[in-house]
């Protein structure tokens, strides 16, 4: 689960990890006041305003601005909020502004880039550090990957203290008395958050020699939120595609994509290879959806109303395989369904494994529209047929 | 000959008295599996499944009475990796955990652990495994399966079932099928299946299905080979799943190029192992090189 800017300084901040201060905004009438606000707590004359949302490339897409006057903040307080930030990262279709994080502004000295992150390789917790921060860091990994240093930590073999010395001697940042506190506190806010990343960045040095987390970007593991209260209020639902969102009400596992092939699959694996396969017969996927282990009447159901809710479409591949949940039963799942539902698409269906002969038998034979098929290959074929 | 389990093996199921384990237990039991006893924490004395099988509040409690070669797991994501923890403590040799939703902190605990350990874990967030024709530990249906010469490995449950059918179907038939899990962090990696399946002579070629996310089918790829002289047929999902993504399972997210479908399958084949081109094509693909 991703979060806001201002959501993961406070995770920071609950860790003594010193961040640049500042305020959010939810509603214009708010701005002025919140200006003055941070003007005169932090003794910051100028301000920064930025965009909170749960993208990147904020910056490069008009979404923070460096403001030296209160003219100029307010000016751009008013334009960033309700916004229709484009990023790199948003799509065409952009994201709405809704809040925004007004802060003080530093006086810069260096910017580093930091994250933490678990390496699935090595099977342990990575720093991931660069003397060139505020930039892409993919780039910079691509281009000079000498310059990005990671120390890993696994309690065996590297013990965080060494990983931790390891990144402060990277960074330079030997002479700093309070750099190995901060950074064992970011780990620790990383490890109890339950976060799947943490990144700063920059993590910047300012002229008056402090390290401050200026910006931070946290994605949270989900099946951990039941332990972190606070963490879980922090879940922006507008932040989510509207269908991905419904179908995870319905406990369905769906991702909108940008074809015109309605695909309903159970597993994830066996969902990802039917939309390969669509796409090797020269179909694009519409979705990924996984209706999970037990494909019965609301499961699918369900299923055909998130899909169809995507105009895109123009036939939908049923594919199960019917393990412990026999195909027969499916299949009258399907029927029932469809009649329910009064479809204008066409339905390609392949019920593979337990009855799979009986349950094709029922479909063949009953007086509602559908096109069956035995192999995932001939169903593919079908299915892209339909919309050419 | 099998890998892993045999019908031999004493199973032990740990949360049998909740839904699915009952369910799942029963299935095992009707299947052919050596299934002893079960655990649930609290509910020792009573009895479980038309077998009456004995529950135990531990499992140290249950090896008082029996010799447990193996566990399966069907314990809430939240408490499952202390279901593990206390299994390793065990000293049990074949752990299986079927759960889905463990968080990655809690696996990095239990990783930890069996490092320190002789048990080797599955999963979590799989089906389990099946040795046709003698006894399965988790969800897999048995029925799809005939014994044979092929071992089947995979990321994924219904991509499992999925291979097994038609391994089956062209008339191979298998040894074990193993699915290994979805998540991030799981106890066996492909390479430590692939070393079973070396040792074992009854296995004469290997279905290895990945997805993208990680790089444990590259490193698999490159561990082939060099180590292992057996036909491997290979499938990769998620060609056309998009980047950044959680694509249902835990574990297949691209984060960088080298996890993408594309990349794997190019290392794959760079290493010498076939590659299916779509899935409906893993059956025949190994059919065609074993009567090579």
């Amino acid at each position: 689960m991703k979060i806001h800017e201002f959501q993961a300084k406070e995770l920071l901040s609950d860790y003594n990890v010193p961040i640049q201060r500042g305020y959010v905004v939810y509603s214009s009438n708010e701005i002025e006041k919140t200006i003055e606000k941070v003007q005169n707590e932090f003794n910051s004359d100028a301000v920064v305003v930025k965009a909170q949302i749960h993208a990147g490339g904020r910056g490069k897409g008009g979404g923070v601005k460096f403001c030296s006057s209160t003219e100029s903040a307010i000016e751009s307080a008013n334009k960033i909020l309700g916004m229709n930030l484009i990023t790199h990262q948003t799509g065409q279709e952009g994201k709405l502004v809704n809040q925004i994080l007004i802060t003080e502004a530093l006086d810069i000295e260096k910017e580093f880039y930091f994250a933490l992150m678990f390496d699935r390789a090595k099977n342990a917790d990575v720093f991931i550090v660069s003397t060139e921060g505020g930039v892409d860091i993919e780039e910079v990994a691509e281009k000079t990957p000498d310059k990005i240093i990671k120390a890993w930590v696994d309690n065996d073999i590297h013990p965080l203290d060494d990983a931790v010395n390891t990144i402060i001697e990277a960074l330079g940042l030997n002479s700093f008395n309070d750099a190995f506190e901060i950074f064992k506190n970011i780990y620790n806010c990383y490890l109890n958050s339950d976060c799947n990343l943490l990144e700063i960045n920059p993590l910047v040095i300012t002229k008056d020699q402090k390290i401050i987390a200026l910006d931070a970007k946290v994605d949270i593991d989900s099946n951990a939120l039941f332990r972190q209260e606070k963490i879980s209020k922090f879940h922006d639902t507008s932040e989510e595609d509207p269908l991905e969102l419904k179908a995870s009400e319905y406990g369905l596992n769906y991702i909108k994509l940008d074809g015109n092939v309605g695909c309903m699959v159970n597993g994830a694996g066996l969902a990802m290879a039917t939309m390969d396969i669509v796409k090797h017969h020269g179909g694009e996927p519409a979705n990924f959806l996984d209706v999970g282990g037990a494909a019965n009447v609301d499961t699918i159901k369900n299923g055909f109303k998130i899909i169809l809710t995507d105009p895109n479409v123009k036939s939908v591949l049923i594919n199960i395989f019917g393990g412990i949940v026999r195909c027969d039963r499916v299949a009258n799942g399907v029927i029932q369904a469809v009649k329910e539902l009064n479809l204008n698409v066409g339905v390609v269906v392949r019920l593979q494994g337990t009855n799979a002969k009986i349950a094709k038998k029922i479909l063949d034979e009953s007086d509602i529209e559908l096109i069956s098929a035995e192999t995932i290959d001939e169903a593919a074929k079908k299915a892209v047929r339909l919309v050419s | 000959m099998s890998i892993l389990l045999n019908e031999k093996t004493s199973i032990l199921v740990q949360g049998i008295t909740g839904s699915e384990g009952l369910f799942h237990t029963q299935q095992m039991l009707d299947y052919g599996s050596n299934v002893v006893c079960g655990v649930t924490p609290g509910k020792g004395g009573e009895t479980a499944t038309e077998n009456n099988l004995p529950v135990f509040n531990s499992i140290e409690e249950a090896q008082n009475e029996f010799l447990i070669d193996a566990t399966v797991i069907f314990v809430p994501p939240r408490f499952a990796a202390n279901a593990i923890l206390e299994a390793i403590n065990q000293n049990i040799g074949l752990i299986v955990c079927i759960s889905e939703g463990i968080p990655v902190r809690d696996m990095k605990k239990v990783k930890s652990a069996l490092d320190n350990s002789s048990s080797t874990l599955i999963g979590p967030n799989c089906p389990g495994l099946i040795t046709a024709e003698e006894s399965k530990i988790g969800i897999t249906p048995g029925f799809i399966c005939k014994k044979g010469s092929i071992g089947i490995l995979s990321r994924s449950g219904t991509l499992t079932y999925e291979a097994i059918d038609q391994i089956v179907n062209v008339g191979l038939g298998m040894t074990t099928a193993v699915g290994i899990g979805g998540d991030p962090i799981i106890g066996s990696s492909m390479i430590d299946i692939l070393k079973h399946f070396a040792n074992d002579d009854k296995t004469k070629g290997v279905v290895m299905i990945g997805e993208i996310g990680g790089s444990m089918e590259n490193e698999a790829a490159e561990w082939i080979k060099d180590n292992f002289n057996k036909p491997v047929v290979s499938f990769i999902a998620g060609q056309t799943a998009p980047k950044g993504k959680r694509m249902g399972h835990a574990g297949a997210i691209i984060s960088e190029g080298s996890e993408t479908a594309d990349a794997k399958i190019k290392i794959l084949k760079k290493c010498g192992v076939s590659v299916a081109k779509t899935v409906s094509e893993i059956g025949e693909t190994m059919l065609k090189i074993i009567e090579e």
